[in-house]
C-alpha cells in the first residue's frame, strides 16, 4: 500500500465541504504554517525536496527562493490549474473532490511568499469547477483563514478563480500571465522570469495544482519527513492520471518506489491491460514526453526494472528513456497504431501553437500533414526522413517549449517504432489491419502477472 | 444586431464583480470572464457589436476583443446550434474509440465537423484534450461533460436535447 498524502481523505464522504475537511484535520497546517516565519516555511519545503508537478519538475523551494522583493510593489501567487496536456487529469481530480486542500495549500504559499491577491488559473473547460472552489474559497473565509486579518496575525489574503478559455498554450507560465492579464496567450521572451516581473509586472510566482496542495503535508508533517518518502530526488508521493488501454483508469497516489510493471499490472493501481491484450507502448508523463515501447518501458536498456520515479523514467535519456512530466500515463495496447496516434498528437500541437515562432506554427502543420499522409498510405520512405528533420528543426529554436513539446512525440515515435512508419509505407494492408507488436515490445501476459 | 446590446442587470452586476478581483486600472483583466458571460447570453457566438459593447464596458479599445476573442477555442465567432457537441479526438480519447462517436454523431445527425443542423439544434464541434482521458470516449455539453461515451449514450443524449431536458448550465 503506497502512503497517501493528497488523497489520503478522499473517499472521506463529504470531504468537499469545510466542516468534513476540518474534521479529518483540514486546516491544521494553516494554523502551523502562521505561527512560522515565512524563510522557515520556505526552508521546509526547500528540504521537502518537493519538485514542481506541472510538468518541468523544478524544485518548488529554489523557485520561491527566487521571487524578488522590491518594497511598496505586490508580490502574486498564481496556480497554473490550466491542465492541458493530453493525458492529465490530476489536477481536476483534486479540485473537484478535495478543493479545499488546495486552498489550504495557497494560504499556506501565499503567506511565505508575502502575497495578499492570488488567482487560480483554471481552463475554461473545467466549466463547473469555479463553482466548487468558489463555495470552498467562501467557506475558508466564514471560518477566519481568509480574508482580512486571518487567525488575528494581521495578514490579508484574497483568492480568486480566473477561468481561461481553451488554449492548451496558457499553461506555459508566461502565456498563462499574459492570458490573465486579458491578452491573447503568447508566451512572454525570458528574462525577465515571473520572479522578477510576471502579473502585471509585478513579482509573481506560478505554480501547478498538485504542487501547491503538496505544502499542506509538508507542513503538517514536517520537510524532512517528507524528503523521507520516496527515493533519490524523487521525493514525496506524485499523482498519476492514468488512461489508454488500462482496466482501471483513473488518478492515483503513489510515492515513486514502485515498478512500472507494478503500476500497470496491479489491482492497486491500472489493473492490467483490458481483454488480454498486450502491453505495446506507453507515453508515462503527458503527450508531450517520448513514447517508449513496452520492453523499454518496463526495463532500462541495462536491464534494470525500471520505477515510476523522475530518475528512473528518465533513465536511458531519450535513447531508451522518458520523463515523468505532468504524470499522464497514456498506455497503448497492442491494437494500437503508433502512426495514427502519433498523428493525432500532432494535430493537437498544430492546432495548440500560438503562431508566434515561425519553426513552431509552420512546422507543427507540416507534420500533421505528413503523418496523414503516411497514415492514410500514401506516404514514401522520404516522408520518415522529411519529419525526423523537422522536428528536429524545431527542437530548441522557439520562444517556448510548446516546440520541443510537439517535436519530441514524433522524434521518439520514429525512433522506436521506424519499422512501423515503413511497414505503413511498404503495405496496403496498413489501411485495413494493424501492425501490431511486432519485433521491439517485450510484453508481460496478463495471466503471468496473476500470482 | 443593433446598439441595443446590453447585459441582463444580474449579469452586469456579476461583471462588476470580476473586474473588482483585479487592481485598479487592471480591468482588462476581466475580458475573457466577461466574454464567457457575454456568449452565454447573446445567443452562443460573440458578434461584432458584442465584442464591443464588451469593449466599452472595460474601457479598452474593441480590437483589445476581436484578438482574444479569436484566439480561445472555446469563443464561437460565429453562430452556433443550441446544442453544441464538443467531443474530444486527441491520443488517450482515440484510444478509447472516439472516432467511432464522431463518426456516429456525423451519421446520425448528417453534418460534417464544424457544421449546424439545418434545424439549429446541433452543432458538432471537435475538441481537443478536455482533462477526461481516463473518463474516455468524452464530450462536453455547455456546462458539463459526459463521460464513457458509447454510441447508445450519445442516442440518449441527443433525445434528451430534442426534449429540452438536459443541464446546460
Ligand atoms: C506548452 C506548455 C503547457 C504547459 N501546461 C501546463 C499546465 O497545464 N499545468 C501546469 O501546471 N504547468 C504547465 N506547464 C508548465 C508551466 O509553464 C510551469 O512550469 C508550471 O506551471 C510551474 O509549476 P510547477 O513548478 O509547480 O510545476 C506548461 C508548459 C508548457 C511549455
Ligand atoms: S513555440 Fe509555438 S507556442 Fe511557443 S511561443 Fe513559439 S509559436 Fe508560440
Ligand atoms: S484526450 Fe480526450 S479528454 Fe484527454
Amino acid at each position: 500500500m503506497s502512503k497517501k498524502l493528497l488523497l489520503k481523505d478522499a473517499h472521506v464522504e463529504g470531504i468537499r465541504f469545510y466542516d468534513v475537511y476540518r474534521k479529518q484535520g483540514g486546516y491544521e497546517a494553516v494554523e502551523k504554517a502562521l505561527k512560522m516565519s515565512t524563510d522557515e516555511i520556505i526552508e521546509e519545503v526547500k528540504t521537502s525536496g518537493l519538485r514542481g508537478r506541472g510538468g518541468a519538475g523544478f524544485p518548488t523551494g529554489m523557485k520561491w527562493s527566487f521571487l524578488a522583493k522590491p518594497e511598496g510593489v505586490p508580490r502574486y501567487l498564481v496556480v497554473n490549474a490550466d491542465e492541458s496536456e493530453p493525458g492529465t487529469f490530476k489536477d481536476r481530480y483534486l479540485m473537484e473532490f478535495i478543493p479545499h486542500l488546495l486552498i489550504e495549500g495557497m494560504i499556506i504559499s501565499s503567506y511565505a511568499l508575502g502575497a495578499n491577491t492570488s488567482y487560480i488559473y483554471i481552463r475554461g473547460e473545467y466549466s463547473w469547477i469555479p463553482d466548487i472552489l468558489e463555495e470552498a474559497i467562501e467557506e475558508a473565509k466564514k471560518a477566519g483563514f481568509l480574508g482580512k486579518n486571518i487567525l488575528g496575525t494581521g495578514y490579508d489574503l484574497e483568492i480568486y478563480v480566473h477561468r481561461g478559455a481553451g488554449a492548451y498554450i496558457c499553461g506555459e507560465e508566461t502565456a498563462l500571465l499574459e492570458s490573465l492579464e486579458g491578452k491573447r496567450g503568447n508566451p512572454r521572451l525570458k528574462p525577465p522570469f515571473p520572479a522578477v516581473k510576471g502579473l502585471w509586472e509585478s513579482p509573481t510566482v506560478v505554480n501547478n495544482v498538485e504542487t501547491i496542495a503538496a505544502v499542506v503535508p509538508i507542513i503538517n508533517i514536517t520537510g524532512a519527513e517528507y524528503a523521507k518518502i520516496g527515493v533519490g530526488r524523487s521525493t514525496g508521493t506524485k499523482l498519476i492520471s492514468a488512461c489508454g488501454n488500462i482496466n482501471k483508469p483513473g488518478v492515483y497516489e503513489i510515492d515513486m518506489t514502485i515498478t512500472v510493471e507494478e503500476f500497470i499490472y496491479s489491482d492497486e493501481y491500472c489493473g492490467g491491460i483490458p481483454n488480454g491484450k498486450k502491453l505495446k507502448a506507453c507515453i508515462p508523463g503527458g503527450s508531450s514526453v517520448p513514447i517508449v515501447p513496452a520492453n523499454l518501458l518496463l526495463k532500462t536498456i541495462n536491464g534494470e526494472p525500471r520505477y515510476m520515479n523522475y530518475e528512473s523514467l528518465a533513465d536511458g535519456g531519450f535513447a531508451t528513456g522518458t520523463m515523468m512530466g505532468s504524470g499522464g500515463f497514456i498506455v497503448l495496447d497492442e491494437d494500437q497504431c503508433v502512426v495514427k496516434h502519433t498523428m493525432s498528437l500532432a494535430h493537437f500541437y498544430a492546432h495548440e501553437s500560438c503562431g508566434q515562432c515561425t519553426p513552431c506554427r509552420e512546422g507543427t502543420p507540416w507534420m500533421y500533414k505528413i503523418l496523414k499522409k503516411i497514415e492514410s498510405g500514401e506516404g514514401t520512405l522520404a516522408d520518415i526522413d522529411l519529419l525526423w528533420d523537422i522536428q528536429r528543426k524545431i527542437e530548441g529554436n522557439t520562444i517556448c517549449p510548446l516546440g520541443d513539446a510537439a517535436a519530441w512525440p514524433v522524434a521518439a515515435a520514429i525512433r522506436h517504432f521506424r519499422d512501423e512508419f515503413e511497414w505503413h509505407i511498404d503495405n496496403p494492408e496498413a489501411l485495413t489491419k494493424n501492425y501490431g507488436l511486432a519485433n521491439y515490445a517485450d510484453p508481460i501476459p496478463v495471466a503471468a502477472k496473476a500470482e | 444586431m443593433s446598439e441595443t446590446v446590453a447585459f441582463k442587470p444580474e449579469s452586469l452586476e456579476q461583471v462588476h464583480k470580476i473586474i473588482a478581483r483585479y487592481p485598479e486600472g487592471k480591468q482588462k483583466s476581466a475580458l475573457i470572464p466577461v466574454l464567457h458571460i457575454a456568449q452565454k447570453e447573446f445567443g452562443g457566438w460573440l458578434d461584432v457589436p458584442v465584442m464591443d459593447y464588451v469593449a466599452q464596458i472595460l474601457n479598452i479599445k474593441p480590437i483589445e476583443v476581436y484578438e482574444v476573442a479569436t484566439f480561445y477555442t472555446m469563443f464561437n465567432m460565429k453562430p452556433v446550434g443550441k446544442y453544441v457537441l464538443e467531443v474530444c479526438q486527441t491520443g488517450p480519447c482515440m484510444l478509447n474509440g472516439s472516432d467511432g462517436i464522431l463518426s456516429h454523431i456525423r451519421e446520425t445527425l448528417n453534418i460534417k465537423n464544424g457544421e449546424t443542423t439545418a434545424d439549429g439544434l446541433f452543432t458538432l464541434k471537435p475538441a481537443e484534450c478536455l482533462g477526461a482521458c481516463g473518463y474516455a470516449p468524452m464530450m462536453q455539453l455547455g456546462k458539463f461533460y459526459h463521460e464513457h461515451l458509447t454510441k447508445e449514450k450519445v442516442d440518449e443524449i441527443l433525445e434528451l436535447c430534442r426534449q429540452g431536458a438536459i443541464a446546460l448550465d
